[in-house]
């Protein structure tokens, strides 16, 4: 409970160092956000005074001092009022963003587990058979993997399987054909489509959980109780899974953890090749599209996500390790 | 000091994955610098049949506006290089600074710039150089390079903090500073020497990063869509919808060359940590 009181105040400051950031960024550029919205919402006719004060207000466009706009925007965000879109007018914000949220939440989140499990067992196995061709394979393919930029990974996927192949839909999260909904159809459109962003998110996370284990076990391998626990006579297999591997994994829980966080701010990427309807599509479109009220939430539902994830995960890793509790 | 960096290259030249990361880095070097004298065409000239498939005087083919696609990926390998390695630079220079002085500064300082670093540790770096790139007017290889330089810096200063905190604590240090030397001196010529191989891991870690973060970002047309570079050719290739009219080569080439460039990048990174971890050495 103290280590939990002591991570407190670093979290609080974090968060409004986040928040702050996020109000000063659009502040801080050349030229107004809000009056390029303003202007490109008016058309192309001349707007009156009244006019784009109409607008302004339409919008929720920020007036007065800095200090009252800053103070007005914390009254919002405390609120979860982030305003309404300019692209999905009269939307608010925070309803564009919860319908977006699952898709990103559902697709990203069971891949990123299963990539972590995955990784990390392939990473214990190169560890354990060092400078085997095993070894040598995962290392030098994961290296090629990481290199590649996903989303060229997605656009190579898209090409095989789904135009040249016809294996997996194109674009976007179901088929036209069906309604969003807890039914079978649904289910099984929704599943066809998330196959290939899955894949590409799998392929280009595995490669960090497979070096970063490997890397890890090789520093605890060579620590001497490693060494007594083989001169002790037992098994390779449970001197690897059970001495070394699970030393090893407390750096890659805190990995995971700000993985877990990254979630969120979903595979932003690989989302806009295959117009998957989640958070990264989402914030592609509002860049796209000058949607800054959009863009400023999405980015604080980003940040401030991955900052809860660190703070769990350091929470977690006091249970663990109770090294760091002192 | 520089005694030090020829040691370095030359264990670096001596393992296996470094030199072949190296030798591919020469090569690109090589085409960058050659670019006019390799290239068949001007990367920008238009006066080519549209979307052509691979020929004998067009080897990947011509865009959707009639280019030539060999001369543009030639051409592409300046951009990439450049923004890579210059960003590269850049948030290695930062956090240096960053990093040695929060780790040898004592106070206030050291707070606020250990705060600012393990901020910028954990805003994602793809959503934070989308936003900046949307709020900045201009567009183009110039905003990139900055936008990939301020996100980039946070990871190498917290590992240079780290380890200046521990040199610092060592006898040669207090031995130093007892001899009356100035901060200045003790940081350059006792704490950074024995830093290099970090330094050197930053610099090509932030590179393979900016590479990448480059290519992704001109992907989604937040560059300069007329600069000739692998990034703009995905774009261009993905907007004039290469892939139904079956050009594949478009997409291929450019990003079979960032992922060349990137694992160079990623291997000579190897060869310095074996440098600096005899664990991983190659026996």
């Amino acid at each position: 409970m103290r280590y939990v009181l002591r991570r407190l105040p670093v979290l609080v400051i974090t968060l409004w160092a986040a928040v702050t950031l996020n109000f000063l960024l659009p502040r801080l550029m050349p030229g107004t956000p809000a009056g390029a919205a303003v202007a490109k919402l008016a058309g192309q006719g001349s707007v009156s005074a009244s006019q784009r004060r109409a607008i302004e207000v339409m919008l929720g466009v920020p007036h007065g001092s800095l200090a009252s706009q800053y103070w007005q925007y914390l009254k919002a965000i405390a609120g979860g009022n982030f305003g309404i879109s300019y692209t999905y007018f009269p939307e608010p914000v925070s309803k564009v963003i919860g319908a977006a949220l699952p898709w990103t939440l559902a697709l990203v989140g069971t891949v990123t587990v299963m990539a972590f499990v995955i990784g990390t067992l392939l990473g214990v196995l190169a560890a354990w058979k060092r400078g085997s061709i095993f070894d040598t394979a995962a290392s030098v393919g994961c290296t090629f993997m990481a290199a590649f930029p996903y989303f060229w990974t997605a656009l190579v996927l898209l090409y095989v399987f789904g135009f040249v192949a016809g294996w997996f839909p194109i674009r976007g999260g179901y088929s036209a054909s069906v309604s969003p909904g807890w039914d079978w159809s649904f289910f099984v459109s929704a599943l066809g489509h998330s196959v290939l962003p899955a894949f590409t998110i799998l392929v280009s996370g595995l490669g960090g959980w497979v070096l970063g284990m490997r890397n890890n076990m090789m520093g605890v391998l060579g620590e001497d109780y490693i060494v007594f626990a083989e001169a002790n006579g037992l098994s390779p297999r449970t001197v690897a899974l059970r001495y070394a591997a699970r030393n090893a994994l407390l750096p890659g829980v805190t990995a995971f953890g700000m993985a877990l966080g990254l979630v969120v701010g979903g595979s932003l990427l690989t989302e806009v090749v295959f117009g998957y309807p989640g958070i990264g599509y989402l914030l592609y479109n509002a860049v796209v599209n000058e949607d800054y009220p959009l863009m400023q939430a999405l980015f604080l539902v980003i940040t401030v996500s991955v900052l809860m994830a660190n703070f769990v995960v350091d929470l977690i890793y006091g249970l663990l390790d109770p090294r760091v509790r002192r | 000091m520089r005694t030090t960096i020829f040691r370095v290259a030359a264990t670096l030249w001596a393992n296996r994955k470094a030199r072949a990361g190296l030798s591919i880095l020469f090569v690109f070097a090589a085409v960058a610098v050659l670019a006019p004298l390799l290239a068949p065409y001007s990367p920008t000239a238009t006066n080519f049949a549209r979307s052509a498939p691979a020929s004998w005087s067009h080897p990947l083919g011509t865009t959707g506006s009639g280019q030539d696609a060999l001369s543009q990926l030639l051409y592409g390998t300046r951009i990439s290089l450049f923004v890579g390695f210059g960003a590269g630079l850049a948030a290695t220079i930062v956090a240096m600074l960053v990093g040695v002085v929060a780790g040898y500064a004592r106070g206030p300082i050291e707070v606020i710039l250990g705060f600012a670093t393990n901020l910028f540790l954990v805003i994602p770096g793809l959503p934070l150089m989308i936003v900046l790139a949307a709020y900045l007017p201009t567009r183009g290889v110039g905003t990139i390079l900055v936008v990939v330089s301020v996100t980039g810096w946070a990871w190498g200063a917290r590992v240079l903090r780290s380890q200046t905190a521990t040199l610092a604590a060592r006898e040669f240090v207090a031995a130093a500073r007892l001899a009356g030397e100035g901060i200045w001196r003790i940081v350059w010529h006792e704490i950074v020497p024995n830093m290099v191989s970090l330094l050197a891991a930053s610099f090509f870690g932030a590179s393979t990063a900016a590479v990448l973060a480059e290519a992704g970002l001109e992907f989604l047309g937040l560059g300069n869509p007329s600069t000739i570079s692998w990034g703009t050719m995905l774009f261009w290739a993905q907007n004039s919808n290469a892939l139904l009219t079956g050009q594949w080569a478009l997409l291929v080439a450019p990003g079979l060359c960032i992922a060349l460039l990137a694992s160079a990048m990623s291997l000579v990174n190897f060869g310095i940590d074996a440098i600096g971890n005899p664990r991983l050495r190659e026996r």
